[in-house]
């Protein structure tokens, strides 16, 4: 193994089931449904994807639905917005835990 | 490198790969064009010289007889500046088929010459088929040369004008979506539904319906994949979306496609490809049904583009649950 992460091995993502096929079936057959056609639509889903790639940086899943928003008809500004709002979510959160640090600093402080 | 098309056909019971019917003529009269797009597959322009004559299109008319073609679907280049296009539409009109027509949508704005094509359409009662990749300026300007996508929102407001593309209109304008680079197109309704809305809230445009077309792995398409370096990973994922269901129902199977100089295809790329009907008539002036149904389609790995997820022609989508 050279490198962590290779792109050849998105490729190779079904083949999960090698090991335990039963989970890995149900697995896939739940990931199906998610992004199918819903109360959202399968664009808005994708967009969702990008995002959330984002936020856990997974390199796989950013390949993967940079494609997919890019084959449900997503231009450069709409993918930028989703990935902004995965960042004001990460940077959100990083940032909402400062009152915790503020409630201890001013419980121990006089 | 990648299993052959034919291999892949037999793989799924589809041989022998045969035509079900000829019901579509598709004639290209010309490679001449006011655009230079990027992804065309006839590699056409301004600078191609070669237009079908008039004897070649008389070939035609009597073919849509021989052939008894319900729809003639009119292509170039930009069908219109073939100056015997009037002729052969009216023509075609007079025999009382459907009549398509690829349009480019800026030749309507090109010259004074062609400022009343969109009158000239509605009095033969033509169908309209014209690519808009996408509803801003910037990708379809990238695919279809700068200030196409202006002047195709100016030519499309004056189709609107004169009743093209409205609802419930009998004047049909259909818009094609070409992918603006090396990915598939997503559902075709999807992305109607997404056109429809926008062209109607940006720019007040109206049309029928959208058709998402495949880019084919040919000519200029195939030397930017190459150039770029998409190439293999393109090729990869249509092997990967081949769909059986899409390969029954390919457009070679009920279209045959004629060059502007009367020789006979079983698509237009092919054509593209110089990939003659397998078949002892070649040519329009020898036109024979019976011989024509019973030849054996041409394929290569380009057919792998028609065959993608729900499926590619001139039309769209061919597999749509």
């Amino acid at each position: 193994m050279k490198t962590y992460y290779n792109p050849e091995d998105l490729k190779k993502f079904s083949s999960i089931g090698e090991f335990e096929p039963r989970l890995a079936k149900k697995f896939f057959d739940y990931y199906g449904e998610v992004f199918k056609e819903g109360a959202l639509t399968e664009r808005e889903k994708s967009l969702i994807a990008l995002a959330v790639a984002h936020t856990i940086q997974c390199p796989y899943c950013i390949d993967a639905y940079t494609q997919d928003t890019l084959e449900k008809g997503c231009d450069e500004a709409q993918v930028m917005e989703a990935v902004h709002v995965a960042s004001a979510i990460r940077g959100g959160a990083t940032l909402v835990h400062g009152v915790q640090m503020m409630n201890k600093f001013k419980e121990l402080s006089m | 490198m990648f299993l052959k098309f034919s291999k892949q056909l037999d793989l799924h019971g589809l041989n022998p790969y045969l035509p079900k019917n000829i019901e579509i003529l598709q004639v290209n009269l010309g490679k001449m064009c006011n655009q230079t797009c990027k992804h065309c597959h006839v590699d056409a322009g301004p600078h191609r010289k070669e237009i079908m004559d008039m004897d070649t299109m008389q070939y035609c008319l009597n073919a849509l007889d021989v052939l008894q073609c319900k729809t003639v679907d009119i292509t170039g280049g930009a069908p219109e500046m073939n100056s015997n296009f009037r002729w052969f539409v009216e023509e075609c009109f007079n025999k009382g088929v459907k009549i398509l027509i690829r349009c480019n949508l800026t030749i309507i704005e090109a010259n004074k010459k062609y400022y009343d094509l969109p009158h000239f359409y509605k009095q033969v009662q033509v169908e309209i088929i014209s690519s808009l990749p996408y509803y801003l300026p910037s990708k379809t300007d990238a695919q279809r040369g700068k200030g196409v996508f202006d002047k195709s929102i100016s030519a499309l407001k004056k189709l609107n004008e004169i009743g093209y593309g409205k609802e419930n209109s009998a004047l049909k304008l259909h818009l094609v979506y070409n992918p603006t680079g090396a990915f598939l197109p997503g559902n075709q309704k999807a992305l109607e539904s997404e056109f429809k809305i926008k062209l109607k809230n940006l720019y007040g445009i109206d049309f029928s319906s959208l058709f998402t077309i495949t880019n084919v792995p040919i000519n200029r398409f195939l030397q930017y994949l190459k150039d770029s370096g998409n190439y293999g990973h393109y090729m990869e994922k249509l092997l990967q979306s081949f769909n059986p269901k899409a390969a029954e129902n390919t457009m070679c199977r009920n279209t045959l496609s004629v060059s502007w100089d009367g020789f006979l295809y079983d698509c237009d790329f092919n054509q593209m490809l110089d990939l003659k009907v397998n078949s002892s008539a070649q040519h329009i002036k020898n036109i024979e049904k019976e011989i024509l149904l019973k030849r054996e389609i041409i394929t290569g790995l380009h057919c792998y583009a028609c065959t993608a997820g729900a499926g590619s022609s001139c039309g769209g989508e061919t597999a749509s649950d």
